[in-house]
């Protein structure tokens, strides 16, 4: 048996290294295990430092790239662009067999050449599956993070808190630099928390909820809004429930509001459909249309 | 009255339309550092209402103040809801520290009209050309356009917003001039064919290879109300694929009339069932994506979709000649009318029979939705034999849940 030990839950590089010397040795898949040592703060902060890095360079095939270097050694080393794709998604994965499942396949595609194409096969299907659900929670994570607004010394800051339910924290730290670049903000998590100062992202050990200011202006706003958007004549509760899963609820300042708004709905729209016609209660003027002349409708120049 | 009071008469104001999509758009980030927000091309959707519908953009009406009379509008002048109209400067500042807080992707606004369309559409304008040009902001601005309103104040929309939409509110010019009179459905096609020329005009690069200014480039949408005239889903289908057809709509949306505050006398008291809207969306997916014409999609009694089953399957029950398909054999715009199988599981089909025959087991694996497909389709370990042609057949179909679609009410 073969016993890999990456550094950290998503250590591309290790296990791009350790799979192409695996495979240049001919070690089977069954023959290996993939371990993540326990984490260690400050190694593992410069290591995701490149890997938000990695991920922003989605177009680059790292992998193939690496195999093209040592040409010598690798000659045979089968790597097609689509478990290049799939490769840093899964890595996100939080499920263990992840590190596995990639090398079975990659150890697979050595011999079964058009393997990547058959989205049937059970572990094409399964990396797909996984790489969906990492997009998804990383898709998820861009649109229900919260931010209150506070005060820290004269400046605004932004501060947040997100479960997320796979390793994306670092991979979708771009898409809100690229947003809130101009910002203070902070979004943490149970495992890992990170900072941006508006130059420098800094990556912080995991949280805890409660560190989050308790009052946010904008948020009283943003419950009024969520209230008079809704329209009670319509519900389609399965239809939220399946984008806007439960589990996603307790950071959602906006799903306090649900149950009641649910509960109140029938009578609403009962008020409405009982309601006697009214005539209007102001003078109304008739509206003339202004017929716009044919020359002048090019412009006003 | 206090911006919070302002904010809840402007959102009860503007629920009623159904859009509130952000996608489309170029992409764009402030990673420069000035100003803020960026595009993603897809979309983000940052909450969901017990509505169903999707909250992307914070989608308020800058008065419901208006002058129109159309009866089956909340803010008509007739009606005797509360008015309010926010400042422009309310609007800015409203749709920043919303975007600031990650709960928008940007803003869409509209309007009644008040005073006259030309001076409705400035004041619109003019709150997209703060946020772009005073505050550098990059999220989303969806604008609603008056088609009476100035050709020159529509050119100016359209180089602040992503995207700019002009409701086409019925299916007929008849229904239009009985039930907003104020309206023309003449005026309205006019302004559409104009924005889809300057549409077209800012993605074409000149001779000279220069890029022209931008122009909406999310394209432009409109919304139709289903159910507040007698209009059939005939009617709204032909009326839908000669607007994707004429004008290039990136959308149409269609919204169920519903209970609405203080609503008119001359309104039918049943609004219609809430399937029905999402039966017409499955329609209008199958024309832009699966090669469906408007008419062969209708084939419930009285130019009506079947309401008890999606319009894929009613249509393959409609015509069994066709079925079974070789799903190893077929052509992809064969592939493309199976029921239960969509666009994306319809090019891992053809990328896999590239290289060895697709059987039973790969359509699990691809966790397509087998029991609806099998009367269907033909595989080297499955054929539908007299199932296919079984009496008994819709009722079967009909039994196998739902299976939940992917459809535009999020997009």
């Amino acid at each position: 048996m073969h016993s890999v030990y990456l550094k950290h839950e998503t250590d591309i590089e290790g296990w791009r290294t350790a799979a192409r010397q695996l495979i240049a040795h001919g070690v089977a898949p069954q023959e290996v295990d993939w371990y993540v040592r326990p984490a260690q703060d400050v190694a593992v902060q410069e290591d995701f430092f490149a890997m938000a890095d990695d991920v922003t360079n989605l177009a680059s095939p790292r992998l193939s790239g690496v195999s093209q270097e040592n040409a010598a050694d690798n000659r045979r080393l089968m790597v097609p662009r689509q478990l290049v794709e799939l490769v840093r998604p899964v890595i996100l994965h939080q499920a263990p067999e992840r590190f596995g499942l990639l090398y079975r396949v990659l150890w697979r595609l050595q011999r079964e050449r058009g393997l990547m194409r058959l989205a049937g096969d059970a572990d094409i299907a399964r990396l797909n599956v996984m790489a969906k659900a990492v997009r998804r929670d990383m898709h998820k994570m861009t649109a229900f993070v919260r931010f209150r607004e506070t005060v820290v010394e004269g400046r605004q800051r932004y501060l947040a808190w997100f479960e997320p339910e796979h390793h994306i924290m670092a991979a979708i730290a771009p898409f809100f630099i690229g947003r809130f670049a101009a910002m203070d903000w902070t979004i943490m998590s149970p495992r890992m928390g990170m900072h941006w100062d508006g130059t420098m992202l800094h990556f912080l050990p995991g949280g805890k909820p409660e560190a989050l200011p308790a009052e946010d202006a904008g948020e009283a706003l943003w419950l009024s809004y969520y209230r008079h958007i809704f329209n009670p004549a319509r519900l389609k509760l399965k239809a939220m429930q399946k984008e806007m899963p439960k589990k996603y609820w307790h950071n959602l300042p906006e799903a306090e509001l649900i149950t009641s708004l649910i509960a109140g709905a029938g009578t609403r729209t009962q008020a409405m459909l009982e309601r006697m016609p009214e005539p209007p209660r102001r003078k109304i003027i008739g509206y003339q249309r202004k017929l716009r002349r044919p020359d002048i409708a090019g412009g006003n120049e | 009255m206090q911006v919070q009071q302002k904010l809840e008469i402007l959102a009860d104001a503007a629920k009623y339309d159904a859009s509130c999509a952000s996608s489309g758009t170029e992409r764009r980030n402030s990673r420069d550092g000035k100003g803020i927000g960026s595009t993603t091309g897809t979309g983000i959707c940052h909450s969901y209402a017990p509505d169903g519908r999707c909250i992307s953009l914070l989608k308020i009406l800058l008065t419901n103040f208006c002058l129109y009379d159309c009866v089956y509008c909340v803010n008509r002048v007739s009606s005797n809801v509360p008015r309010a109209r926010f400042s422009i400067d309310e609007v800015v500042q409203l749709t920043l520290a919303f975007y600031r807080r990650n709960y928008i992707e940007g803003l869409f606004l509209s309007s009644g009209i008040i005073q006259s369309p030309d001076y409705t559409m400035e004041q619109v304008v003019e709150v997209a050309r703060i946020l772009r040009e005073e505050h550098g902001f990059r999220g989303y601005i969806h604008l609603k356009t008056i088609p009476d309103a100035d050709p020159d104040l529509l050119a100016r929309a359209g180089r602040y917003a992503d995207r700019l939409s002009i409701n086409i509110e019925l299916p007929t010019a008849a229904s239009l001039s009985a039930l907003a009179p104020e309206k023309d459905g003449a005026a309205i096609r006019i302004s559409m064919a104009r924005l889809r020329e300057r549409i077209d005009a800012g993605k074409d690069k000149t001779v000279s290879g220069k890029r022209p200014p931008k122009f909406s480039p999310g394209g432009q949408s409109t919304q139709m109300i289903v159910g507040a005239d007698a209009s059939d889903d005939r009617t709204i289908l032909s009326t839908s694929a000669d607007l994707y057809g004429r004008y290039r709509l990136r959308r149409v949306y269609y919204s169920a009339f519903s209970p609405i505050p203080d609503a008119s006398p001359v309104l039918p008291l049943q609004s219609p069932p809430l399937v029905r809207e999402h039966r017409l969306y499955q329609a209008d997916w199958l024309m832009r994506f699966y090669g469906f014409e408007s008419h062969e999609i209708i084939t419930g009694e009285q130019g009506m979709l079947a309401l008890d089953m999606d319009p894929k399957t009613a249509w393959a029950l409609q015509n069994r000649a066709m079925f079974p398909v070789d799903l190893n054999r077929a052509p992809k715009s064969t592939l493309l009318r199976v029921p239960g199988l969509g666009v994306r599981n319809v090019q891992r089909i053809l990328a896999a029979r590239r290289v060895r025959a697709v059987r039973l087991d790969d359509l699990v694996h691809m966790r397509a939705p087998i029991n609806r497909m099998l009367p269907f389709i033909q595989l080297p370990d499955h054929h539908p034999g007299a199932t296919l042609d079984a009496v008994s057949l819709p009722a079967r179909l009909k039994a196998i849940p739902a299976v939940p679609q992917q459809l535009g009410l999020f997009m």
